[in-house]
């Protein structure tokens, strides 16, 4: 069938360049060619003990958690203020929201350079965080207001209705429901925080994170056998948590937040 | 040659240098950072320099040039170098001057603690308070530089020293050798449509100045006598002649490592390069080579200059001095191709590559020095006084309408 | 109701505290409260920038010293709008983007079709994973990918002269990119448009067969217009990320692929000239507000 054989053919322009890359981790030559001349695993060991190579992975470690943390926390409370009520704003106030991810990365990346360099805050991880933290939230808001979407409220007055607190009733009914859209908001937001380039670049002092590692060693044209390793490794750790959070969503709540990189 | 001519010849390149660079400074008009008749002084000449370099604290953040902090250096070596003074070295690679100009804004923003400018960014670097006065006697090599390069124009103003000269070179025609049986001999070969889609510049506004210095030669009516002072007309023309050459060009490379790229892949085969290039082509078996052709070419002098808000100045200087070294010096230049400003450093080149000496012209520097154009920042004032120059801004400007 | 839970004690007024009623009676105020700290960020921190970004646009520079004056004119905008060589660039934006999207939605279509009429549930589930992991695999390993798969020595030219064609040779041209945006913002197209496919009752489509309409006449006649938002709503996606991308340009891009980002880039990296950057950042804002309301005609927002 005609339908089926596109399809096969996209599946394989999806997926072809991503083979390609993992393969070339493995390249024996440090020259980047088609076909390659070997296969071997020596690029692994010295990548991994490049000094510059562990910088930026703590240095995106460090800020990826703390985006992280501070994305679930605002996100979650933004789902729960708007989801509940109405009050004069609030479609604005949604709309605000949604904008770091709406606006190109560069209008967002240079609103903060130019903010930091305004304020005189030194570049620093935690000029790295607060840009990160900023469209971290919006992918946490997502997820957590889409299940809330989905939950009953008449819940949470039942459970009022049986005698219990508004502690109680949140910990009781509410969080258990949206506990893994809160998860899989997370984890997303980990990994675009771990992924991202643009935001990062200008945001940054003379600190490395892993993808602006990768983007200079490419601009450089220098490396490229360990380019092809740690990017490998990206990939990895960028699929793995969507992948949890698929699992813990039914895949709802990736495809709404899926405007990130 | 001996030094004394050496000498002369610098002495003749400081008077036309200092003719303009005091022009410059005295009418640098609303422009520049100086109003009025008289040069107001730099910003930062009054920030006294230490009397002596206290210890090291332990890191060492530089910007530079790619091949200026070069871990193949074998002895003395970069790791070498942190194990003595603990101070641990990262660099930031820039590919222009101007992006290093730009990334020392705020003195370096407390980021970053020396840059290796060349000498179109140094003046730049100096009059926007970037960049701070150094002590030369903290430097022990110092007495051994060549004496023009103790107190270039560019980075010495009033006696004060803003950094410490470091090497120089000349701007190169880099070729692949199986694709030019026969080595090149003009710039003429990069505006051929002959090579179309196998031509690569540098993404760099003072390639005008490289237009302007062929234009020289094929275009002697122009009357272009500097590069860097074009008057419209000549400006006009230096621009048209890279607009017609831009759909021959496969792409405008903004740092080193991108040339080798397209060098190493067989993307590009001829093209306006650094000796570091060549040189790092060549070491990994590449078969390309380079030239500097009939009509002389532009170059760079470069010096390590200390940010403002530098936050390792001890280490920075203990990094200059060592880089000031025969031994480092002579190591740099036989790695990137390019000439040492310590006159001892020759003996150090011959060890590691016999012939290199002579090569660079470490040992014959004067009139070697007076055929190289080197990069300073284009300013509305010309040599003779009148202000009909184009300056850089526009230069900047024209450059992207040029590459677009 | 349990018996245990109606048999206890009460407290007067219920189990709420006092302040917890409050709370309860004033929806507002709950949202208030809980709103405070993430507005608060966004506002102190986002919105301020942006506000700042757009009064940088209309300083400018020193150009000895590079660095900002706080002179209140109109130049950067006059350059952008009057100097060909900036009409230049952001026209070869916008038709990079629009060939970008066009390619996108051709692809997508049959494929979203595929996935929302064709296949059995199970593989649509399967499909649906698969064309979200690439989506989310690290943006700069896909570009490098194509970096290394479209050079002079790369898999593309040694495919096409195993199979006896000459090297297509596309490294750092325009078609590189057309080719390399088109790949990477792809499963931004397909989802919308498998979502809204998905909603087309089968009924309509049993309908129209019922009333003697061939199988492509009633995709031509029902599918495509109902899932049309859905394309626009991929096409959001596909013209704005192609518009303010400045990564894809750098590394893939050749002489005379210069685009906005680039430009807006090198302005702020390079020529550190932040007013310029940021009033060219205002271009394809202005263009996406233009795009957004069309599509907001085109019902695209629900297909979101």
């Amino acid at each position: 069938m005609a339908l089926r054989f596109w399809a096969a053919l996209v599946l394989l322009f999806l997926f072809i360049p991503i083979v390609v890359i993992l393969l070339y981790a493995f390249n024996s030559s440090n020259i980047e060619t088609w076909p390659l001349p070997g296969l071997s695993t020596k690029w692994l060991a010295i990548t991994w003990s490049d000094p510059d190579v562990q910088a930026a992975l703590v240095l995106s470690l460090q800020a990826g958690l703390a985006a992280t943390a501070l994305a679930l926390v605002l996100g979650s409370l933004a789902a729960f203020a708007i989801h509940r009520a109405s009050f004069f704003g609030r479609d604005v106030i949604s709309l605000l929201f949604i904008l770091p991810l709406a606006l190109p990365g560069i209008v967002t990346a240079m609103a903060l350079n130019s903010f930091f360099h305004f304020t005189g805050v030194t570049f620093s991880l935690w000029t790295i965080v607060i840009g990160h933290t900023t469209f971290c939230i919006v992918v946490v808001y997502n997820n957590v207001i889409a299940r809330l979407r989905r939950t009953q409220g008449s819940l949470i007055e039942a459970a009022m209705d049986l005698g219990a607190s508004g502690f109680q009733a949140f910990r009781d009914v509410t969080l258990p429901l949206i506990a893994t859209s809160v998860v899989a908001g997370g984890m997303l937001a980990f990994a675009l925080s771990f992924d991202e380039v643009i935001v990062t670049t200008f945001t940054a002092g003379a600190q490395n994170t892993l993808p602006i590692w990768i983007f200079g060693a490419i601009h450089r044209g220098q490396q490229l056998p360990e380019v092809n390793v740690v990017v490998s490794f990206v990939i990895l750790v960028t699929i793995i948590p969507v992948i949890i959070a698929a699992r813990l969503t039914g895949g709802s709540g990736i495809a709404r937040t899926s405007s990130g990189r | 040659m001996s030094t004394t001519e050496a000498v002369s010849g610098f002495r003749f390149r400081l008077a036309t240098v200092a003719a303009a660079a005091v022009i410059t400074l005295t009418a640098c008009g609303t422009a520049g950072p100086t109003t009025g008749s008289t040069a107001a002084p730099p910003p930062t000449a009054n920030l006294k320099p230490p009397t002596s370099i206290g210890p090291g604290e332990g890191k060492l953040s530089l910007i530079a040039w790619e091949g200026y902090v070069d871990r193949t250096w074998k002895s003395p070596s970069i790791a070498s170098f942190e194990k003595d003074t603990g101070c641990k070295v990262t660099a930031k690679y820039a590919g222009s001057s101007d992006e290093m100009v730009t990334l020392m804004a705020g003195g370096g923003s407390g980021q970053y603690d020396m840059v290796s400018a060349s000498g179109d960014a140094d003046l730049r670097l100096i009059y926007s308070g970037d960049v701070r006065p150094m002590n030369t006697d903290l430097i022990p090599d110092f007495k051994d530089f060549q004496t023009y390069f103790q107190a270039p124009l560019y980075n010495t103003i009033n006696g004060v020293h803003y950094g410490i000269s470091l090497q120089w070179g000349p701007n190169v025609l880099m070729y692949n050798t199986t694709k030019f049986a026969v080595k090149p001999t003009s710039w003429g070969v990069l505006y051929d449509p002959q090579y179309k889609g196998l031509i690569t510049v540098p993404d760099n506004p003072i390639q005008i100045a490289d237009a302007a210095l062929y234009l020289m030669t094929t275009k002697p009516d122009l009357g272009i006598k500097d590069p860097y002072e074009l008057t419209q007309k000549q400006f006009d023309a230096a621009v048209a002649l890279l607009k017609q050459q831009r759909p021959l060009v496969k792409k405008y490379w903004p740092s080193a490592g991108d040339e080798i790229n397209l060098f190493a892949s067989g993307d590009a085969m001829v093209g306006a390069a650094w000796p570091y290039q060549t040189s790092t082509l060549k070491a990994s078996k590449k078969p390309v080579a380079d030239t500097i052709p009939a009509e002389g070419a532009t170059g760079w002098g470069d010096t390590w200059m200390l940010a403002t808000n530098a936050p390792h100045p001890n280490c920075a200087y203990l990094w200059t001095k060592w880089v000031s070294t025969p031994q480092v010096q002579a190591e740099q230049a036989v790695t990137y191709g390019e000439t040492p400003v310590n006159t001892k450093a020759c003996a150090a080149m011959e060890t590691l590559s016999a012939g290199s000496c002579a090569q660079y012209h470490a040992n014959a520097p004067g009139s070697y020095f007076d055929t190289i154009k080197f990069w300073k920042t284009p300013i509305a004032t010309c040599a003779d006084g009148s202000k009909t120059c184009i300056p850089y801004s526009q230069w900047q400007t024209a450059w992207t309408s040029i590459i677009s | 109701m349990s018996v245990e839970a109606a048999g206890r004690p009460r407290k007067a007024g219920g189990a709420a505290s006092p302040l917890q009623s409050m709370l309860w009676r004033r929806p507002w105020l709950r949202a208030f409260l809980l709103l405070l700290p993430p507005l608060g960020w966004f506002v102190v921190i986002y919105l301020a920038s942006l506000v700042l970004l757009l009064v940088t646009a209309f300083w400018r520079i020193n150009d000895f010293t590079t660095q900002i004056e706080q002179v209140w004119n109109l130049d950067n905008f006059r350059t952008i709008l009057l100097d060909p060589t900036y009409r230049l660039i952001i026209g070869r934006t916008v038709l990079l983007a629009a060939a970008v999207t066009v390619t996108d939605a051709l692809i997508a279509f049959p494929f979203a079709y595929f996935m929302a009429r064709v296949a059995s549930r199970r593989t649509q589930r399967m499909l649906f994973a698969a064309v979200l992991l690439p989506l989310w695999a690290s943006y700069l390993a896909r570009v490098y990918s194509w970096i290394l798969i479209l050079n002079h020595t790369g898999l593309l030219n040694w495919t096409m002269q195993s199979i006896g064609l000459p090297a297509p040779n596309i490294g750092y041209t325009n078609i590189a990119m057309w080719i390399v945006f088109s790949y990477i913002w792809l499963p931004f197209m397909i989802i919308p448009t498998y979502s809204a496919m998905e909603r087309v009752p089968e009924s309509l489509m049993e309908a129209a067969a019922d009333l003697g309409a061939p199988r492509w006449r009633a995709v031509r006649d029902v599918v495509l217009p109902l899932a049309l938002p859905g394309v626009v709503a991929g096409s959001i996606f596909t013209f704005s990320l192609t518009l303010g991308d400045y990564i894809t340009p750098v590394l893939v891009g050749g002489a005379g692929s210069t685009f906005i980002g680039n430009v807006v880039y090198t302005s702020v990296g390079i020529a550190n000239n932040l007013p310029f950057a940021a009033a060219l950042a205002t271009v394809p804002v202005a263009i996406m507000a233009v795009y957004l309301i069309i599509a907001k005609r085109l019902g695209a927002f629900e297909a979101i």
